[in-house]
């Protein structure tokens, strides 16, 4: 211990004596771990940007559209043809394991309050829907199932709505608003969730009751017919079971034969998840080759100055063979200069990096993600990078001929 | 016991197709305390003795037993032990490390001993003092003359209490007043009980000696001493030279 304390002390005042040289030896390494700290704290920022954006849809939602309904051999997209309906819903509620259910129905439309009016997506929607969506509001409050049963003429405005049709500081609770000519009263304004995975402003909405949007708003072709349907399952892993069983239900209670392709289409939340990962996934990887080049290019640099070194202080070598030292103390000394050079490359790269992102970040308005394992984890793999390529000259070093070593001028 | 017994060490070099014979059948005895010179011309194979006696190098055939250990045969890590234990080197350049202080260069045989730091720093002022070098402490080599910095490599040979220094040509390097004051420096240290074996061209310098070594051609050609007592100058003609 001793030992190897002192070796790290003369490495330091070897490496100071020659500071120029040491940094422009580090800078591959420097540059190497900065990047990968930078990259990696960035892309962690915008993973969780996309998490959050998932997550905001609700949490293990599976969705239901219906259509695609094929018996003319012409393909309608969904939500085609009346293939799903309320009473199914009602089926799929007694699934296990599902917790809640709801439906929707939307169009878009004109939505008027005072001398103020905006281009909407109004949405008939049930108290499940709500819950499902992981909708709140910031005031007032859900319409109610009575409200769902009698009809109301009741809304929920989304945050983009109540921006467009309400002054700053105006709370709309309570306020008329006027949708197909109808009056609505607002009765509570949701908070605000951003924009989903696909890029479209989930509060730019208007929730009001499905049945008064299918009796008095849009109009239905067939009564109970709903434009998609949504159920939430307790657990994420009951989401492929849970999936299963509403197509089996969905499949007997529209008397498919088995030759015949599902009239609906069920999408499953954890699909998206998994498909972001996936890519996330090959974004790490390609991160990791850049690493890894940057990385071996430092190495090299710090290789080929030790290789200098040691030729440099051939004659010291001799001499403290001379002495007394071993081969093994000889390795360790340049390990130790080739450690202590990676190490200090690598702490500073890891403070560049962070700099770096954060500089970035700020430019851009993104929120980085530094994780202690990343910068920890890239320091060490800096260090252990040097001891490597250190390994070369260090038992070059160790093998030379003391008699030779002390004589070479 | 003898402090060295050496007999009918053979150094044997292979210089691509050429074999060279530096050593060709060495038989020698040297008692502790003893001051031998070993002259001869260069090429007389006294460099290579004086790696094998400084446990450098291994003779290709032949045994060396230094303190009762046969040291022909050991591996480079045995004869690292024994250099640092029983073997202080002085050589005709110095061989200090530069721009490492005169006390770091005394300290770095009883670092690689693995001895305390505080150990260290107390030996190695105390074998500083020995050769008038204490105030010389925080020097490098460059700021000493070479007197003095043959000093400090003395001081370093000697720190660790050595059975033997070996000066190989010490006073190379120096005029004459440095190299008045380094063999004097040697001939007090051998005075204290220290073995000293002078390897030299020089015969004004194997003078200090009390036994003179004569080399030729990887033989030893002569042997005898050089006078009754030690620091006594005998006359240029008796020395051999």
């Amino acid at each position: 211990m001793n030992f190897l304390l002192m070796t790290v002390l003369v490495a330091f005042r070897v490496l100071g004596r020659h500071r120029m040289r040491s940094v422009l030896t580090m800078l591959g390494i420097i540059i190497g771990v900065g990047a990968v700290i930078a990259m990696v704290s960035i892309g962690e920022g915008a993973k969780a940007a996309v998490q959050a954006r998932i997550a905001s849809f609700g949490t293990n939602v599976i969705t239901i559209l219906p259509g695609a309904s094929t018996t003319t051999g012409v393909r309608t997209g969904h939500g085609g043809a009346v293939t799903l309906t309320t009473a199914d819903m009602e089926e799929l509620r007694k699934i296990p394991g599902v917790t809640d259910v709801g439906w929707a129905r939307r169009e878009a439309m004109q939505v008027i309050h005072e001398n103020k009016n905006w281009f909407t997506t109004v949405n008939g929607v049930t108290p499940g829907y709500l819950v499902i969506r992981g909708w709140s509001t910031v005031s007032g409050d859900f319409f109610t199932q009575s409200d769902v049963d009698t009809a109301a003429k009741v809304a929920l405005i989304g945050h983009t709505v109540a921006e467009n049709l309400f002054g700053p500081g105006e709370d709309p609770v309570g306020a008329t608003i006027r949708v197909r000519n109808m009056p609505f009263k607002v009765v509570g304004r949701l908070i605000a969730k951003g924009f989903d995975t696909r890029g479209s402003d989930q509060d730019d909405v208007v929730f009001i009751p499905f049945s008064t949007a299918e009796r008095k708003v849009m109009g239905t072709r067939f009564l109970g017919s709903i434009g998609a349907g949504f159920l939430s399952a307790e657990a994420p892993e009951q989401m492929a079971p849970v999936v299963d069983e509403v197509k089996r239900v969905l499949r007997q209670r529209h008397r498919l034969r088995p030759n015949q392709d599902d009239d609906f289409t069920v999408r499953n939340q954890l699909d998206l998840a998994k498909a972001q990962e996936g890519a996330s996934e090959e974004q790490s990887m390609f991160l990791l080759i850049v690493a890894s080049i940057s990385l071996l290019v430092g190495g090299i640099g710090i290789m080929n100055i030790l290789l200098v070194s040691v030729t440099e202080r051939t004659r010291e070598i001799g001499i403290r063979m001379a002495v007394g030292a071993k081969r093994r103390h000889i390795v360790m000394q340049f390990l130790v200069e080739a450690g202590v050079l990676s190490a200090v490359g690598g702490l500073i790269g890891v403070g560049s990096g962070v700099a770096s992102a954060k500089v970035v970040s700020q430019l851009r308005g993104w929120t980085p993600i530094f994780s202690p394992k990343v910068l920890v984890g890239a320091f060490i793999f800096s260090a252990i990078v040097g001891i490597v390529f250190g390994l070369y000259p260090a038992f070059k070093a160790s093998r030379l001929n003391p008699i030779e070593a002390l004589r070479y001028e | 016991m003898s402090l060295i017994v050496c007999r009918d060490l053979v150094k044997t070099y292979h210089l691509g197709e050429m074999e060279v014979r530096a050593l060709r059948g060495i038989s020698l005895t040297i008692e502790a305390g003893e001051c031998v010179a070993v002259m001869g011309a260069s090429g007389s194979g006294k460099s290579t003795l004086m790696n094998i006696l400084g446990c450098l190098d291994v003779p290709t055939s032949g045994t060396y037993v230094l303190e009762g250990t046969d040291v022909s045969t050991l591996d480079g890590s045995r004869l690292a032990e024994i250099r640092n234990q029983k073997i202080g080197f002085v050589f005709q350049n110095f061989n200090l490390i530069p721009r490492t202080t005169a006390r770091e260069n005394v300290q770095l045989p009883l670092f690689y001993r693995g001895a305390p730091a505080s150990v260290q720093r107390a030996l190695a002022l105390r074998a500083l003092q020995r050769v008038g070098l204490a105030d010389r402490e925080h020097h490098h080599p460059a700021q000493l003359s070479g007197g003095q910095q043959q000093r400090v490599a003395i001081a370093r040979a000697l720190v660790t209490n050595p059975s033997i220094i070996l000066a190989d040509e010490p006073t190379g390097n120096l005029d004459s007043q440095a190299s008045r004051d380094i063999m004097d420096t040697l001939t007090q240290l051998n005075l204290e009980g220290i073995t000293i074996i002078l390897i030299t061209h020089e015969a004004d310098i194997a003078r200090y000696a009390h036994r003179i070594i004569m080399m030729k051609d990887g033989v030893i050609q002569s042997d005898r001493p050089a006078g009754d007592t030690f620091g006594a100058r005998p006359a240029p003609q008796e020395a051999g030279a």
